[in-house]
C-alpha cells in the first residue's frame, strides 16, 4: 500500500513538473467556465445544473488526457521494467497511478468550486444537489479515469490509449441515448450501463447505493483489467 | 543459507516459436562476479529479466537467495539491485528525487534514506549532479544513476545488464573498478559482449549462444580449453625446389597445407597472412590440447621447407568466445557435427538480434 502512495506521489510530481497538469486544468477550466457563465449571463439562471450537465461529456476528454501516459509511457520508455523489478506488486503500480490521476481530477474539481461560490453570491443555493453533484462527479470521474488507465495499460502508444479510452467512455455515454431504439427487454440493462445516467441521479441529491455500486464496479473491473494487462508480460 | 545465491535450472523462455533461452543451467555462489557473455540476441537480457522477475520462465526454475523468481517474486526483488539494459530512468525527475523514490519503493526506513543516498551518490560520483534532471544527464552519468539506484538499499545481489555500454573509456574503467569493489561483498551478475571487461572484472564466466549455455568456468579454465590448440607456422619452400613444387605459386602453398593437414592430431589447417612475400603462413589447429610443434618441425624437415616461424599460441577469451558462439573454429571435440550445430546457433542468434 505504501508503495502505491510512493508511486502516486511520483506521478503527481510528473503531472506538475511537466506542462500536462497546467494545460489540461487551464483548458478545461476555460471550457467549463465558458459554459457556466454563458448560462449565467444569457439565460440569467444561476445554478450548477449547466456545469453538472456537461460534466459527463467534458470528462470524456479530460480523463483520457490525464491517463493516457500513465502506463503507455512507462512501457515505451522502458521504465516499467525498472519500476516492476522493484519490490512492488502490480496492483500497487496501478493503484498508485489511479490515485494520482484522481488527485489531479479532484484538484480541478476544486477549482470549479468558484462556480458554486458565484451561484451562492447571487442567491440561495440548494446544498443537497450541489454536494451530491460533487460526490457524483468524483465517482463518475473515477470511472472515467479507471477506463483511461486501463486503456493505457493495453498499449505502449499514448495516442492509441487516448482513442481507446475515449471510445469506451463515449460508448458508455451513448448507451444512455440509445435506449429508445432497443427492444424493451434490453432497455433496463443498457440504461443501467450508461455512464452518466447514474450521475444524474446522484446530482439530484439522491445518493442511491445502486448508482454508487455502478461506479465502484466500473473502477474495480477496469483497475483489475489494467493489473492483468501488466501481469500479462509474464504469460506472453 | 547455502553459498549458492542464484540457482538456475533448465531455465527456458519462448517468445512464440522462438526459443530465446533454452534449458540454461548454472549457479552463482556468494561473492562471485559472474560475467554473462554472448553475442547480441543470445538471450542474456531475457535471462536477466527472468532472474529479476520481470518475465516469467516458460519452463525450468530459478531461485535467487533461495526464493523462487515466480512464486516468491517479491522476496526476490527485495534482495536484488537491477540495472536494466539502456538504463531506463524517469527523465523528468532530478537525480536526488529519483534516488529517494527508489529508496522509498525498495522499502528503506525513512530515517536511513538520506544518509544512504548521500553515501551511495558519493560512491557513484553523483554529488555534482544531484539537482539535475535525469533527462539532461550524459549517458555516463545516467548509467551511474542506474547503478546508484540498484545499490541504494544495499542488496546482496546485483544484476547489471550491460553496465558499461555507451560509456567512454574513462567511465568504463571507473564503473569496472566500482563493480570489482562491489564484488568483494556482493554477488554480481553482469552481462556484456565486451570481452576485456570480463577479464578485468569477473571471477567466473557463463557464455550463452542462441539461448543455450555453451560454457561455464573461470576465465583461465575457459582459456585453457582452447590453449595450445592453435599453432602459427610460416614456411618457405626451399629455393632449389628439392622437395617443393618450385616457386611460390599457389601450388607450393597448397601442398604445404595438404601435408600439414596430414599430421596426426591436426583438426584443421588454414592459410594465414604473412608479411614475408616468399613464404606462406598457416594456422594449424590441434584437436584437444595437443602440442604439435615437433610434428610440424618434422614435416618441414622431411619436405626440406625452411621453417621461418613456429609458435604455439595461447588462446585469448576472444578465441574462446568466437569458437563457442560462431563455429568459426572447431569446438573442443572438433567434430563436424558440433560445428554445424554452432553455426545454426549463431544463425538463430542473428535472427533474434534483427527482430
Amino acid at each position: 500500500m505504501s508503495a502505491a502512495l510512493t508511486i502516486g506521489k511520483r506521478e503527481m510530481r510528473t503531472y506538475f513538473n511537466s506542462p500536462i497538469a497546467y494545460i489540461v486544468v487551464t483548458v478545461f477550466t476555460l471550457i467549463a467556465g465558458y459554459l457556466f457563465f454563458t448560462q449565467l449571463f444569457i439565460e440569467k439562471q444561476a445554478d450548477m445544473r449547466a456545469f453538472f450537465g456537461m460534466a459527463p461529456f467534458l470528462f470524456m476528454f479530460f480523463a483520457p488526457a490525464i491517463t493516457m501516459r500513465l502506463l503507455a509511457e512507462e512501457k515505451s520508455a522502458g521504465t516499467l521494467e525498472l519500476l516492476i523489478t522493484m519490490p512492488v506488486r502490480d496492483w500497487e503500480v496501478v493503484l498508485g497511478k489511479f490515485l494520482a490521476a484522481m488527485t489531479l481530477l479532484a484538484a480541478w474539481l476544486g477549482l470549479t468550486l468558484v462556480f458554486v461560490a458565484t451561484v451562492k453570491s447571487l442567491g440561495p443555493i440548494d446544498l443537497g444537489p450541489t454536494l451530491g453533484g460533487y460526490i457524483g462527479l468524483l465517482l463518475m470521474g473515477g470511472a472515467y479515469v479507471s477506463i483511461g488507465l486501463m486503456a493505457s495499460s493495453f498499449s505502449r502508444n499514448q495516442i492509441v490509449a487516448f482513442i481507446v479510452s475515449f471510445g469506451i467512455c463515449f460508448s458508455l455515454y451513448l448507451f444512455g441515448r440509445l435506449t429508445q431504439f432497443l427492444p424493451q427487454s434490453l432497455q433496463p440493462l443498457i440504461a443501467f450501463l450508461s455512464i452518466d445516467g447514474h450521475f444524474e441521479n446522484i446530482s439530484r441529491g439522491v445518493v442511491d447505493s445502486r448508482d454508487v455500486l455502478y461506479y465502484v464496479s466500473v473502477m474495480g473491473v477496469c483497475l483489475l483489467l489494467a493489473t492483468t494487462a501488466l501481469e500479462s508480460r509474464k504469460w506472453k | 543459507m547455502s553459498d549458492v545465491m542464484i540457482r538456475v535450472e533448465n531455465l527456458t523462455k519462448h517468445y512464440g516459436p522462438t526459443r530465446a533461452v533454452d534449458k540454461v543451467t548454472f549457479n552463482v555462489n556468494k561473492g562471485e562476479v559472474l560475467g554473462f557473455l554472448g553475442p547480441n540476441g543470445a538471450g542474456k537480457s531475457t535471462t536477466m529479466k527472468m532472474l529479476t522477475c520481470f518475465l516469467a520462465p516458460t519452463a525450468g526454475s530459478a531461485k535467487v537467495a533461495g526464493f523462487d523468481v515466480f512464486d516468491e517474486s517479491l522476496e526476490v526483488r527485495r534482495r536484488i539491485g537491477y540495472l536494466p539494459e539502456d538504463t531506463p530512468i524517469y527523465r523528468d525527475m532530478t537525480v536526488l528525487e529519483f534516488l529517494q523514490f527508489a529508496a522509498e519503493l525498495r522499502g528503506m526506513p525513512a530515517d536511513q534514506r538520506d544518509a544512504r543516498i548521500k553515501e551511495i551518490g558519493g560512491r557513484c560520483g553523483l554529488a555534482s549532479v544531484a539537482g539535475k534532471l535525469v533527462g539532461e544527464l550524459s549517458k555516463g552519468y545516467r548509467q551511474r544513476v542506474g547503478l546508484a539506484q540498484a545499490l541504494v538499499h544495499d542488496p546482496d545481489i546485483l544484476i547489471l545488464d550491460e553496465p558499461t555500454s555507451g560509456l567512454d573509456p574513462n567511465q568504463i574503467v571507473e564503473i569496472r573498478s566500482l563493480i570489482k569493489e562491489l564484488g568483494e561483498e556482493k554477488t554480481v551478475i553482469l552481462s556484456t559482449h565486451i570481452l576485456p571487461e570480463v577479464q578485468a572484472t569477473c571471477s567466473r564466466i557463463v557464455i550463452i549462444s542462441g539461448g543455450k549455455l555453451v560454457a561455464d568456468g573461470t576465465p583461465d579454465s575457459l582459456r585453457a580449453r582452447e590453449k595450445g590448440s592453435r599453432h602459427r607456422v610460416v614456411l618457405e619452400a626451399a629455393p632449389n625446389g628439392a622437395g617443393g613444387a618450385g616457386t611460390r605459386d599457389g601450388g607450393a602453398a597448397l601442398m604445404m597445407r595438404d601435408r600439414l593437414s596430414g599430421i596426426a592430431g591436426v583438426s584443421r589447417c588454414d592459410t594465414a597472412i604473412t608479411e614475408d612475400t616468399a613464404a606462406s603462413a598457416f594456422e594449424v589447429y590441434a584437436s584437444g590440447v595437443a602440442d604439435l610443434r615437433r610434428e610440424i618441425f618434422k614435416v618441414a624437415v622431411d619436405n626440406k621447407w625452411v621453417l621461418l616461424e613456429l609458435a604455439r599460441e595461447s588462446a585469448s577469451l576472444e578465441d574462446v568466445f568466437r569458437s563457442l558462439t560462431t563455429g568459426d573454429e572447431p569446438s573442443k571435440q572438433g567434430s563436424g557435427k558440433d560445428q554445424s550445430k554452432a553455426a545454426a546457433r549463431s544463425a538463430s542468434a542473428n535472427e533474434e538480434a534483427r527482430s
